[in-house]
């Protein structure tokens, strides 16, 4: 809501600037999106009366006119609004001015005829078009007769204002208006505020026998009307249509705009209907029924069902309930009688109204939030005030009630040992009871106790909790202390899966690969990919997009997605790693279950071409090196096995291997299968994905001193034909298994199955290396040992030694 | 010719002859002509039987004295060639320092890990415990338990993927709040916990909303706990985040599970305080929400309010990397472009 600053300034004895009382706003009470004072930033705007107008030669719509500014000379402007007429003032851009977003306005010809400026509307001086009076949005604006041409336009225009734009909180429905900005001012400033009250002259008929409401009280706890005859609609007054535009409200007639105004200052919205279009005398406050339609005054059709609080007459609904009037009913031309609604309508309806017909209007926020309800008769006087004052109305006697259910107010016991306690403060009981009083509440004290009476119209203060808020903001935070918790102390540390988790992450690392964070929610079809266990999929109930639908069950398509946009920025060399959850339901579950899982990708080289070494594409062994490594820091017990798994429709058949510790498959690794990447445009890209909380649950290996060898160590090579589906790991086991008591390690060095061997077979090297702990050893131990294991290769794997 | 003059004439000439060698190879033939059996000096010492018995003892020492000068003078002759060949061989080895060193493979930390690992040593120095809740959340806790029930108007601030009626991805860290509270023994001492992770809203992706992002929820819940303390402890967070030339102020807010609630800002890292576009002229961005737990919440999850009380607080991790270091667009934190990920590599 904007609030004007000068408003406020009528009730309030500031010396404050409007930025500082923003400021002090933002700081006390709600959050202020914007200062603004409407003339800022324009130039050389005045009045201008007009003198003479006729037709341009040369154009069939432009009009010369000659324009009294005040000078001596009038000025020739080319003008091509249709409105423009002699005599009217009319607010001119002199050459050399500034109009709306920093236009410059020069001496200049329009279809050959010099022209000394412009004449403007509204919206070329700044105003929003939702704000510029109807009669004014396709013409310039005429400002009113005892205008002073020559003077500057902006305060006729109330543009010397400033709007404060406050950011109103759900809670504080109060600061929706200007006298519950006051309140809040009056606290804040420490000073009086005198708001006036409404005195009502009625005259004519009492409203009794002329109308009747019939409320259903469930609905609208309170509901009020009064009847004002022979009114005559009018423009409003400019000061009044000022404090609308200001507001950001666009002036419509004095009837409409009284209400508007009346909500503004009382934040009560009010609704005028035009009681000669009512069938009969009476008036229903009811639910819709399904099937009944109404026109709002927007004349936009809705469907209405039973959910919808109408306001109707006998013959159906003449308005939705705290939102918008229909159109029927509405003031119009030719209006003499209006029937003027306050009211307070169950938020619950009316945010569900506003949301179901997207009618989220000024009067629909206010009663989401909650008006003051012992203000409903104030303000429905003070707009019948109003409507005798500027538009000559019959306020008729007495005021018709069909609901009057008035809360009671909130009475709050609270103790000054209780607020410093909360608080850190030393407050005295002075200051307290002071600050709860400049609200406007009600403060008895008794020992340590302030028993606080709380207005109505403050309906967020229901618990003592609330009152420290009031007595904090006011007191000020910048003056509350700065201090730490104390009490009795607590540890902090990390737990077993936190390390491992931050383990994890150094790990790989250091191991060359960044940490991505991709999107949890992705497509169907990406969520089911790259599966590690059977599992139904979630998805959003009413997702934004597709691509973020479903909730995923690998964390490889993130990163695949993660390479294709570094892919197409032309990033080729790609290394991630990414740490996080897949989400696995159960049928019939409706929520899934969450594991940690760990997950890398690399693509191009891991080390990129340098003047000193060429680039090395990423293979499979690269990435099984980094897993492997990983495994190590992760110090799992038992041992890491890599069995080959063609089944995995995502990666390909032949290089991809399941990853095993201890016989339990914990995770796979290899490439994406070519097809696969193709659909994801990415190149040849290796892959791995572990289940990190089964890393986590493992047994691990506490790291133990083992001693290093004083003795020298004996080494020997021994190279094989072996047939191709004998594996690696067979030999190595072998080796290992036959190797002898001395045998430290075995460690392949070369592989080839290139022209010189053999059709069907391959040829692998290994070092064996030999090692006592205790003594030298002798050459012929480690002869036989080796001897005894050249033979038992030939003979179980038949191996063909070189 | 005495021996003894015989024998200086020796050392005069075998130290010109060792001072003239040019190499290694030389150096050795010096050795063998002056100290080799056959060399002059053993030749001296035979004719030492026919001297005086009294002259011998001198005539020896004075032989052993020039053996050793002329071993020293060879020793040092040989140091000296040996180290003109190294240095020779060193300058040969000269190397342009300037070309690049050898790329090796390194990964960096996300930025927001960064900015969530700095906050949980932060906390966990300060007797916090680091709690993780799960993404796909119940409404009673997301909603419910942090005092926003199913018509609470507060609900339409933040748009939710809702996966069922009760089932939805959590909007916020706040349901660990309620989680904690639930599992807490406070006859063993206070609560003290953040709980970091990532939140989804129902939002368009922009260069300002992600419909994914982190926060980290903050709370403290012991007997005499007081809004001062969360001021202190938002002002130990600002300076450890951000350096202690940032100030916190708190401005009045709104959220349903603290009462009273604040927003936090801290000094505007672009200008200082001074007022600039970043900061809309204020000098002050805000930061984080956060307020002391409202009596409902606590109720809710089983906790006296009559006894125990304190405070919560919600921070966005990415929000703070954005103004931390300028990043103008979050969805960079999510698209992993490896430009960005290696950019924040400052260590310590």
């Amino acid at each position: 809501m904007k609030i004007s600053y000068n408003w406020i300034k009528e009730y309030l004895d500031l010396d404050a600037k409007p930025v500082d009382l923003a400021e002090k706003i933002e700081r006390t009470s709600v959050e202020v999106d914007d200062v603004t004072k409407p003339s800022d930033g324009l130039k050389k705007i005045v009045v201008g009366h007009v003198l003479s107008v006729e037709a341009h030669p040369d154009s069939d719509h432009l009009h010369i006119c000659q324009v009294d500014v005040g000078e001596a000379e009038p000025l020739q402007i080319v003008c091509g609004a249709p409105n423009i007429a002699e005599g009217q003032n009319v607010i001119v851009a002199l050459p050399g001015s500034r109009i709306a977003n920093n236009v410059k306005i020069k001496k200049s010809k329009m279809r050959g005829v010099p022209s000394a400026g412009m004449i403007c509307a509204l919206q070329e001086i700044g105003f929003s078009e939702d704000v510029v009076p109807k009669a004014y949005v396709d013409g310039i604006y005429v400002l009113p007769e005892d205008a002073t041409p020559g003077d500057a336009v902006y305060d006729y225009l109330g543009m010397n204002d400033s709007l404060i734009d406050l950011d109103v909180t759900p809670n504080r429905g109060d600061m929706l208006s200007l006298y519950g900005t006051l309140h809040d001012l009056a606290a804040i400033y420490d000073k009086p505020v005198e708001l006036d009250h409404p005195e009502v002259k009625e005259d004519g008929a009492a409203i009794d026998d002329q109308l009747a409401v019939h409320v259903d009280d469930a609905l609208s706890s309170q509901y009020r009307m009064r009847l004002v005859k022979n009114l005559k609609l009018a423009p409003s007054p400019m000061w009044l249509q000022i404090r609308l535009w200001n507001a950001g409200m666009r002036p419509i007639n004095n009837v409409v705009d009284i209400t508007n105004y009346i909500m503004l200052k009382y934040g009560q919205p009010l609704h005028a209907f035009d009681y000669d279009k009512f069938n009969g005398e009476d008036v229903y406050v009811r639910t819709a029924k399904a099937g009944e339609k109404l026109t709002t005054l927007d004349e936009n059709d809705h469907d209405l069902d039973e959910n919808d609080i109408v306001i109707a007459d006998q013959k159906g609904p003449i308005g939705l309930a705290g939102v918008m009037g229909g159109l029927d009913a509405s003031i119009q031309e030719g209006t003499t009688t209006v029937a003027i609604e306050s009211a307070v309508f169950e938020h619950d309806h009316i945010r569900k109204a506003a949301q179901r017909h997207h009618l989220h209007t000024d009067a629909s926020q206010r009663f989401e939030r909650g008006v003051n309800q012992a203000g409903v008769q104030e303000a429905l006087d003070a707009a019948a005030q109003m409507m005798n004052e500027l538009a000559g109305g019959e306020v008729q006697k007495g005021t018709v009630v069909g609901s009057h259910n008035i809360p009671e107010p909130a009475v709050i016991n609270l103790t000054l040992t209780h607020v410093n306690a909360i608080l850190g403060t030393a407050l005295t009981m002075d200051q307290v009871s002071h600050i709860l009083e400049s609200l406007g509440f009600e403060v008895t004290i008794s020992a340590d106790t302030l028993t606080v009476t709380v207005p109505v119209r403050r309906n967020d203060i229901h618990i003592p909790a609330d009152l420290l808020e009031e007595i904090a903001r006011i007191y000020g935070y910048d003056q509350l202390p700065a201090t730490l918790p104390t009490g009795r102390m607590t540890m902090g540390s990390l737990t077993a899966k936190q390390r491992l988790v931050r383990a994890t992450r150094k790990s790989l690392e250091g191991l060359g690969l960044n940490q991505a964070i991709s999107y949890a929610l992705t497509t169907a079809d990406k969520a089911k990919m790259f599966m590690m266990q059977a599992s139904e999929t979630t998805e959003l109930a009413w997702p934004m997009t597709v691509d973020h639908a479903v909730l995923r069950m690998n964390l490889i398509t993130g990163l695949l997605d993660d390479i294709a946009y570094n892919s197409a920025r032309k990033v080729k060399d790609v290394a991630l790693y990414e740490q996080g959850r897949v989400f696995y339901r159960e049928d019939g579950q409706d929520r899934p279950a969450e594991e940690e899982h760990i997950a890398g990708a690399i693509t191009g080289t891991l080390l990129p071409a340098a003047w000193n070494q060429p680039a090395k594409p990423v293979d499979f062994f690269q990435m099984k090196g980094i897993v492997a490594a990983y495994l190590k820091d992760m110090a799992v017990n038992g041992d890491v096995t890599y069995v080959p798994n063609a089944d995995m429709p995502e990666m390909h058949p032949g290089r991809t291997a399941d990853i095993l510790v201890h016989g339990h498959r914990i995770g796979f690794l290899g490439e994406v299968h070519p097809s696969i990447a193709k659909k994801f445009k990415v190149g040849a890209t290796y892959v791995f994905e572990l289940n990190l909380q089964a890393i986590v649950d493992m047994p691990k290996q506490e790291n133990q001193y083992d001693v290093i060898s004083r003795y020298p160590a004996i080494t020997r090579d021994i190279a094989m034909l072996v047939d191709n589906d004998i594996t690696n790991e067979q030999i190595v086991a072998l080796i290992e298994r036959r190797g002898g008591a001395f045998l430290q390690s075995v460690k392949l060095f070369d592989v080839y199955d290139g022209v010189k061997v053999p059709k069907g077979k391959k040829s692998l090297a290994y070092t064996l290396t030999y090692q006592d702990k205790h003594e030298t050893l002798v050459d012929d131990a480690v002869t036989q040992a080796f001897d005894k294991v050249s033979k038992r290769l030939e003979e179980e794997l038949g191996a063909e030694i070189r | 010719m005495s021996l003894k003059d015989k024998l200086s004439e020796l050392r005069q000439r075998g130290l010109a002859d060792i001072k003239q060698s040019t190499d290694l190879k030389d150096v050795n033939q010096v050795r063998v002509q002056l100290l080799g059996k056959k060399g002059p000096i053993t030749e001296v010492l035979r004719g030492m039987r026919d001297l005086d018995t009294a002259e011998r003892p001198k005539v020896g020492a004075f032989a052993n004295e020039i053996r050793d000068d002329l071993t020293a003078a060879l020793t040092q002759r040989k140091e000296e060639l040996e180290q003109a060949v190294l240095n020779a061989q060193l300058a040969k080895e000269t190397i342009d320092v300037s070309l690049p060193g050898t790329p090796v493979a390194k990964g960096e930390p996300h930025v927001i890990q960064q900015i969530v690992d700095q906050i949980e040593d932060l906390f966990l120095g300060m007797g916090y415990q680091v709690l993780s809740g799960p993404e796909v959340e119940e409404d009673k806790y997301n909603f419910e338990m942090m005092n926003l029930p199913k018509n609470h108007p507060a609900r339409d601030m933040q748009d939710t993927f809702y996966i069922t009626k009760e089932i939805l991805m959590r909007t916020q860290t706040s349901p660990m709040q309620a989680r904690a509270m639930e599992k807490h023994d406070f006859s063993k001492g206070p609560l003290k916990m953040i709980s970091p992770g990532v939140v989804y809203r129902r939002d368009t992706d922009d260069p300002t909303h992600s419909h994914q992002f982190h926060q980290v929820e903050g709370l403290v819940i012991d007997k005499h706990v007081t809004m001062a303390d969360l001021k202190g402890t938002l002002q130990v967070l600002a300076h450890e985040l951000f350096g202690d030339k940032f100030d916190v102020r708190l401005r009045p807010s709104y959220f349903p599970f603290t009462e009273p609630s604040v927003e936090a800002d801290i000094t505007c890292f672009n200008c200082g305080g001074k007022g600039c576009k970043v900061c809309k002229n204020t000098g002050w961005i805000e930061v984080l929400g956060a307020g002391m737990v409202h009596p409902n919440v606590l109720k809710m999850a089983g906790v006296d309010p009559d006894v125990y009380g304190g405070f919560a607080f919600g921070v966005g991790p990415d929000r703070f990397a954005m103004l931390k270091y300028g990043v103008d667009d979050i969805r960079n934190f999510y698209l992993n472009d490896v430009r960005f990920l290696t950019q924040f590599t400052k260590k310590g």
